[in-house]
């Protein structure tokens, strides 16, 4: 009886920090419940070639993600990051073909214009007080119909083959995007947890009066979060025009709705304040495993795009019951 | 004389995981009468009015009213039962008329139309009654915080109202307010309807309460004739033991000039401000709500900017109009609302704690986490933060320990000036005599005190002078020695 007791105890020792782990990522649970299905569905599926595949995959809208994540964390959101991946994705293929820039150049000027438009997002929500969803839905009107201006609606091809690798090349058989992406995310990950500015960016979203009276300049911080974000944007937009070898008037199109999702379901509240990288990884993940799922189930791509669009209605559902209820407690 | 008992409590236990918040209560209330419920936060005040109000189910006992078993299911089925509760914060629709929130939901009808020109009678018959000055056309918004609670105490009103529940209506209000409210009470008691009224305000309580019923952790302390007991054996009877002295002002050698304010203008608000404060002086700022008490303590601090006038600490002005620069010099503020201003609450304690002074966690350009936590213990520990650990969000704190966490974020930056607005507000008696304490502690390290309250008592116990203010600008000085409740109203006041 006794002995029982104390068996019980130190299984419970034993799980107790597997539980609180995935109690506090529930989305690596799904993450994995999914790749169950999927393996069983498709005995290919684990293969190192297709994970690497479906990294891959993920791997532009992973990169949006993070830094919608940081956007999100200060209070913001920004949904012209995919009208930014267009027009960041022209202005590289324009530099180098029509201005005959080297690519290196091209990609600078690019990131450049990521920053801008990070910039025009920010100053519009923090310093002008426009909310963001309205600020950023202007800027994402403005920089498609610059796309469509500059381009006339037609794609941008004749790119130089040395920017290929980006897109479609390996390093030690590991996809180039891929490696971007989990730099990046390191990157991001180790700036909001362990730096004096990511501590500012989670008191800027959890309580930006309490932050400003607390010397932290919320403002700045919270444009600096748009410029990095609109950066990132160019960024992933730079591996999309090198992956296509042309750039694409329609590019990024909607991609500002599954960067939403990734961080939604990754566990980033909408107040703000609070969220993890890691769970925006995973959500980025879970948002390409149910593409990559629902492709291979021959499911019609009209009604992806519907099964999206509840998820993420389910995952801020989720958010909102779950603050309700804190709340109450 | 046998009085009529309108409600009794028998055994009501209620608990919740963790914590049992009541615990076998049992008391009487008698009709017509006000009856104070008092006990510091955590006492389980809120659960038993939450039981009343159909809000929470009791585990165990039984509540017996107007001679009949009572169990009501929804707010809406005590509003029913006659039995209204008007919380702390207000809730009404801003942006409605005044009888249109009174009869919220509730549309009276003819015709299958709403009418409203019954609506607007009925509800302007209800004002009347309680002798408000008030016009049921007046759009919510525009009123004053006691308006707004009168126009919730009409709303119970047009249900058959027999008990009134109260919790903390005065709080926020300011002298004259509270006695618009304290008068309308007194008016709904004359008419006699019941009321439980919860405060931590003593002197309201020995006012206007007939009986008073003190809880303390969950269990019930005792129920008295507030004729039978005196502030002391109250404050006793909440606490658990005597408070030897509810204001441990301590007396500390005043030093030299640590701040000087000159001719600090911006506004309406803040009109042609002077005053010095020196090295272990607490200086008192007294005024109504509304006086321009917070609006100088922010320009001071530079959280609003200055329009004229110069803020010179240890000798320095303050040229540039910022936070930051404030902080640098060693100025710092307490905000009154603590939740909203003071703390990020989804935010660990140590992060709290860490907030202003990150610099000094940070090693080579990384956030050190054992200094942080170093930090935080420090405090923890020097100003008995009850928490079980460093990591506990800081929203699950009690209202003291909160205010001491907003306090350790200044202190481990070791500023030489801090302004308090309203410490205490909202906090119990017990977590009041340690704040005080900590003023005093402050003081003898040489540091100035500001303490902006609008608890006189606080004010003459703690401050070694005072300010008044009245409409933007200081209408007069007066030293915490002589000063009396009377003098300082007397300033605040327009003449």
């Amino acid at each position: 009886m006794g002995e029982k007791a104390q068996e019980q105890v130190q299984k419970g020792n034993f799980f107790k920090p597997i539980a609180a782990w995935f109690g506090n990522y529930p989305i690596a649970l799904a993450v994995i419940g999914l790749s169950i299905i999927m393996s069983i569905m498709s005995s290919s599926f684990l293969s190192f070639n297709n994970i690497m595949n479906v990294l891959r995959q993920i791997s532009m809208i992973a990169i949006l993600a993070a830094g919608q994540f940081l956007v999100m964390v200060a209070g913001g959101i920004d949904i012209s990051l995919g009208a930014v991946v267009g027009i960041t994705g022209i202005v590289f293929s324009m530099g180098m073909v029509n201005l005959g820039m080297p690519p290196i150049v091209a990609g600078i000027l690019a990131i450049l214009v990521g920053a801008i438009c990070g910039l025009f997002n920010g100053v519009q929500d923090a310093f002008l007080g426009i909310p963001p969803m309205i600020a950023t839905l202007g800027t994402q009107s403005v920089a498609r119909g610059l796309t469509y201006v500059l381009t006339n609606a037609y794609p941008i091809s004749g790119l130089p083959e040395s920017i290929s690798f980006l897109g479609r090349g390996y390093l030690f058989s590991i996809p180039w995007p891929v490696l971007i992406m989990v730099v990046i995310f390191l990157i991001v990950g180790f700036v909001s947890q362990k730096t004096k500015f990511g501590r500012f960016v989670y008191a800027s979203g959890g309580n930006s009066e309490a932050a400003y009276l607390s010397g932290i300049k919320v403002k700045k911080i919270k444009v600096l979060t748009y410029v990095i974000a609109g950066l990132l944007a160019s960024l992933s937009s730079i591996i999309l025009v090198s992956r296509l070898a042309s750039g694409q008037p329609n590019a990024g199109l909607g991609w500002e709705f599954e960067a939403v999702t990734a961080v939604v379901i990754g566990g980033v509240s909408l107040a703000g304040g609070k969220g993890k990288i890691f769970g925006v990884l995973m959500g980025a993940i879970l948002v390409g495993l149910l593409t990559n799922g629902m492709t291979l189930l021959n499911v019609n791509s009209y009604y992806q795009q519907m099964v999206k669009g509840l998820v993420l209605v389910f995952a801020v559902g989720l958010d909102v019951y779950q603050t309700r209820k804190r709340n109450k407690a | 004389m046998s009085e009529q008992i309108l409600l009794e409590l028998k055994g009501i236990s209620k608990s919740f995981p963790g914590v049992r918040a009541l615990d076998d209560i049992s008391f009487q209330i008698k009709k017509g009468h006000i009856h104070a419920l008092v006990g510091e936060n955590g006492a389980g005040k809120s659960t038993l009015i939450k039981i009343l109000d159909g809000i929470y189910r009791p585990d165990a006992g039984a509540m017996v009213y107007m001679g009949r078993q009572l169990s009501p299911r929804s707010p809406l089925d005590a509003q029913k039962q006659g039995i209204s509760v008007v919380h702390q914060e207000i809730k009404l629709v801003d942006t409605l008329s005044v009888a249109e929130n009174i009869f919220l939901g509730r549309p009276k009808t003819k015709h299958y139309l709403i009418d409203w020109r019954s609506i607007y009678k009925d509800a302007q018959d209800l004002l009347n009654s309680l002798d408000a000055n008030l016009s049921a056309y007046a759009i919510v918004k525009e009123l004053s915080i006691a308006q707004k609670q009168i126009v919730e105490i009409c709303k119970a009103m047009s249900f058959n109202l027999e008990l009134l529940i109260m919790d903390e209506p005065s709080a926020t209000l300011t002298t004259k307010e509270q006695e618009v409210l304290f008068r309308t009470m007194r008016t709904l008691k004359a008419k006699g309807v019941t009321i439980i009224y919860i405060s931590h305000r003593l002197e309201e309580i020995f006012n206007l309460a007939d009986e008073v019923t003190v809880l303390r952790d969950g269990r019930l302390v005792g129920t008295s004739d507030v004729k039978n007991i005196n502030r002391k054996q109250l404050i006793s009877m909440m606490v658990g033991r005597d408070l030897e002295n509810e204001y441990p002002k301590e007396k500390v050698e005043i030093g030299e000039t640590l701040l000087e304010v000159k001719n600090l203008c911006r506004g309406r608000m803040v009109k042609n401000i002077s005053f010095q404060l020196h090295s272990g002086e607490i200086l008192g700022v007294a005024g109504l709500v509304g006086s321009g008490r917070t609006e100088t303590a922010r320009a001071i601090f530079g959280a609003d900017k200055r329009e004229k006038g110069s803020v010179i600490i240890n000798g320095k002005e303050l040229k540039g109009q910022s936070v930051a620069e404030s902080i640098k010099n060693k100025i710092a503020l307490v905000p009154e609302d603590r939740r909203r201003q003071g703390l990020i609450l989804n935010m660990s304690v140590k992060e709290n704690i860490s907030l202003v002074g990150i610099d000094l966690v940070i090693k080579s350009k990384k956030i050190n986490k054992a200094l942080e936590k170093k930090m935080a213990h420090g405090f923890i520990s020097k100003l008995r933060i009850q928490t079980p650990d460093e990591e506990r969000e800081v929203k699950n704190l009690s209202g003291g320990n909160q205010q001491k966490v907003v306090l350790s974020k200044w202190l481990a930056v070791d500023s030489d000036v801090v302004i308090f607005d309203e410490p205490t507000r909202g906090i119990d008696v017990g977590a009041k005599a340690e704040i005080y304490r900590l003023l005093c502690s402050l003081a003898k390290e040489g540091k100035g005190i500001i303490m902006i309250s609008s608890e006189l008592p606080e004010l003459l116990g703690m401050a070694d002078r005072i300010i008044v203010m009245h409409d933007g600008k200081i209408s007069g000085e007066v030293s915490g020695k002589d000063a009396t409740q009377e003098s300082i109203l007397e300033l605040a006041i327009s003449r």
